[in-house]
């Protein structure tokens, strides 16, 4: 089975991120970056979708100028076997990386395509649903566990996604419970937090990573306009909260709540 | 001259930095509080690859570079300096026989090491002889083809959990330095005897005990070196180790300074923060240009080995000035603290005791002091 996993660079969430003066945009500079977290849970699933076969492949793709790679390297680093990198020093959207993603896995022809549920950094939440539409294929998106993270089945990395005849069966988390659907192969599957704990990159998978081909292709090589179709009008920062106020009683708050913050 | 880490080397810091923050960070207070060994925290960093890191590939290692290990030891220490001690007393134990000792020495006694977790001791400090390495009194008289070594060891890391020591004696006590020799002891042979796990003011996790030697029976063969090699094989140990400890001073001193900078953001006092006062932000600000200067300084003690050069100036003035450093930026933080610095409540106090060892470990900082002062002198 061949299992193509999309990975992104973020910006790492941990720092301080600051908008610039004129809204066009954060401060990139001094920026630390690492891969989408949700990406990593993508990558982890296949691989262990690999074990559990005991074979196959997982191609990780990324999208992105040449820097890409160390976040790319990170998912060779933890097992995935060969990397491919579309070069694109311009921005795009969600819409532009779908497409990419596409004529890749025209060209790969994978079984299954795993995608984080969303990047960190604009919380788009919409290549794989995306990228699914133009292949044509069945989706489930957010897939999660069945069991919690603690579990026994998680400790000893069962995989959340069941492979079973041609079909992929996954449990979505959706409003007010789970909805367990089958999906004809091949598919898409986006990947939620509680699918699995992400593996760590060892020091003999980085050191083994080096070794591991990365294939580049261009976006015109592979003949997609990557022309951004949505405009970022203005950035800002969230307005600073107001400070809080305590209460005396329950009957208080609830008359807040209702003349107040209107949300009752 | 390049200041960049290359991809693969911000990967294995990366690595060794989660490793810190979700693995040894979470459980270092209460190993700091018991002592108690921290088995667990240690296999899952032997998995990882974090133990054995200066192992050739031909012997199971990685074949890191000095570089590479000097940052994945800056962020284990970050993460707990006795956890971070005790992982790395392998390599200190496994050094000499890479230094030092033949094809057949290095299969037999270092390659098990990469196969599966197992502990080995570098016994070089006795109870008499810290600083004056060369007064050592552990003697090894030789009886056919085997010596039996006799004496005493101090100090002696993971020393209670080990099942192999590199154990330095004399085979001539009039000698000197000369006299000096390298065993490797395997096992736990009849006649050594472990001492109990020392109560120490810092670095609790790691284990540190006494070892007694009473008619230990070695074979030649494990032997590292001639006789009388000893002083150089463990010289050019510690030239190779000391870009390490002078990392961990650089991991204790920035886990201070990041918890002083975080509390210092938050603690208001004359209604502000204090961050606010220069006080405070002068304290800050020395403490990051003088933790920096000395990361730049043990890189150089590390890019000198990956060159093939004599790095013993370099390597000292690397462990002596982060070593002082840490103390300094340890002390400072828990200032920054207050009351609350010297209450086991809150990290610093524990970041101050630990940081304290590495003025005293593998050289303290007079001997450095006297190192530099020998090679400029000279």
């Amino acid at each position: 089975m061949k299992i193509l996993c999309a990975v992104k660079r973020v910006e790492d969430p941990e720092q301080k991120i600051k908008v610039k003066p004129d809204g066009s945009g954060i401060v990139l500079e001094g920026m630390n970056y690492k891969p989408n977290p949700y990406d990593e849970i993508a990558v982890e699933e296949a691989l262990r979708l690999k074990e559990k076969q005991g074979g196959g492949e997982v191609v990780v793709v990324s999208i992105g100028d040449a820097s890409f790679v160390t976040e790319m390297r990170h998912a060779l680093a933890m097992g995935a076997d060969r990397g491919i990198l579309v070069k694109l020093s311009s921005a795009t959207d969600s819409d532009g990386a779908a497409r990419l993603l596409a004529k890749v896995v025209e060209k790969e022809k994978p079984d299954l395509v795993i995608c984080g549920r969303q990047a960190v950094d604009d919380d788009q939440g919409q290549t794989g649903q995306l990228l699914a539409e133009y292949l044509g294929w069945g989706q489930a998106t957010f897939a999660a566990k069945l069991e919690s993270l603690e579990s026994a089945e998680e400790k000893n990395k069962v995989p959340g996604l069941q492979i079973e005849g041609n079909t992929v069966k996954a449990i979505r988390e959706v409003d007010g419970g789970l909805e367990f659907v089958q999906v004809a192969l091949p598919a898409v599957v986006t990947t939620e937090l509680r699918l699995n704990l992400p593996r760590y990159a060892s020091l003999p998978g980085i050191m083994k990573a080096k070794k591991k081909p990365v294939e580049e292709l261009t976006p015109e090589a592979l003949g997609v306009d990557v022309a951004p179709k949505v405009k970022v009008r203005k950035m800002s920062s969230p307005p600073a909260r107001k400070g809080g106020t305590i209460v005396p009683d329950v009957a208080t708050l609830m008359e807040k709540l209702k003349n107040e913050a209107k949300v009752l | 001259m390049d200041f960049q880490l290359t991809a693969e080397q911000i990967a294995l810091r990366d690595t060794a930095r989660k490793f810190a923050r979700e693995v040894m960070a979470p459980v270092a207070k209460e190993h700091d509080r018991t002592g108690e060994f921290p088995h667990d925290v240690i296999a899952k960093g032997f998995e990882l690859g974090l133990m054995n890191m200066t192992l050739p590939p031909e012997l199971g290692g990685l074949g890191l570079s000095h570089v590479d290990q000097a940052l994945v030891a800056e962020e284990l220490a970050a993460g707990c300096a006795g956890m971070a001690t005790s992982m790395i007393a392998n390599d200190l134990a496994l050094l000499p026989i890479l230094v030092g000792g033949t094809a057949e020495q290095k299969q037999r006694l270092v390659a098990p090491f990469s196969e599966k977790l197992r502990y080995t001791s570098f016994g070089l400090t006795e109870p008499g002889a810290g600083s004056d390495v060369a007064g050592l009194s552990t003697t090894a008289t030789r009886d056919g083809d085997s010596y039996v070594l006799n004496g005493a060891k101090m100090w002696i890391t993971n020393g209670g959990v080990a099942d192999q020591y590199t154990i330095f004696a004399t085979v001539d006590r009039k000698a000197g330095r000369k006299g000096i020799t390298c065993f490797v002891v395997e096992g736990r042979p009849e006649g050594l005897h472990v001492g109990h796990h020392e109560d120490k003011l810092g670095q609790r996790a790691s284990n540190t005990v006494a070892l007694t030697l009473e008619n230990v029976r070695v074979p030649a063969r494990n032997r590292i070196g001639e006789e009388g090699q000893g002083w150089e094989i463990a010289m050019a140990t510690l030239d190779n180790s000391r870009p390490l400890t002078a990392m961990f001073a650089v991991g204790v001193g920035r886990a201070a300074m990041e918890h002083a900078i975080a509390y210092a953001k938050e603690r208001k006092q004359f209604g502000q923060a204090i961050a606010n006062f220069q006080a405070i932000q002068f304290m800050i600000a020395d403490m990051a240009a003088e933790l920096h200067a000395a990361r730049l300084l043990a890189y150089e003690a590390a890019a000198q080995l990956d060159a093939g050069q004599r790095n013993t100036l370099v390597s000292s003035y690397a462990k002596r000035f982060a070593a002082d450093t840490a103390m300094k930026v340890a002390t400072d933080a828990v200032q920054i603290f207050g009351g609350y610095g010297y209450s086991k409540e809150y990290p610093v106090e524990k970041l101050f005791r630990d940081a304290k060892l590495i003025q005293i470990y593998e050289g303290t900082s007079q001997i450095q002091r006297l190192v530099i002062a020998r090679e400029l002198l000279k």
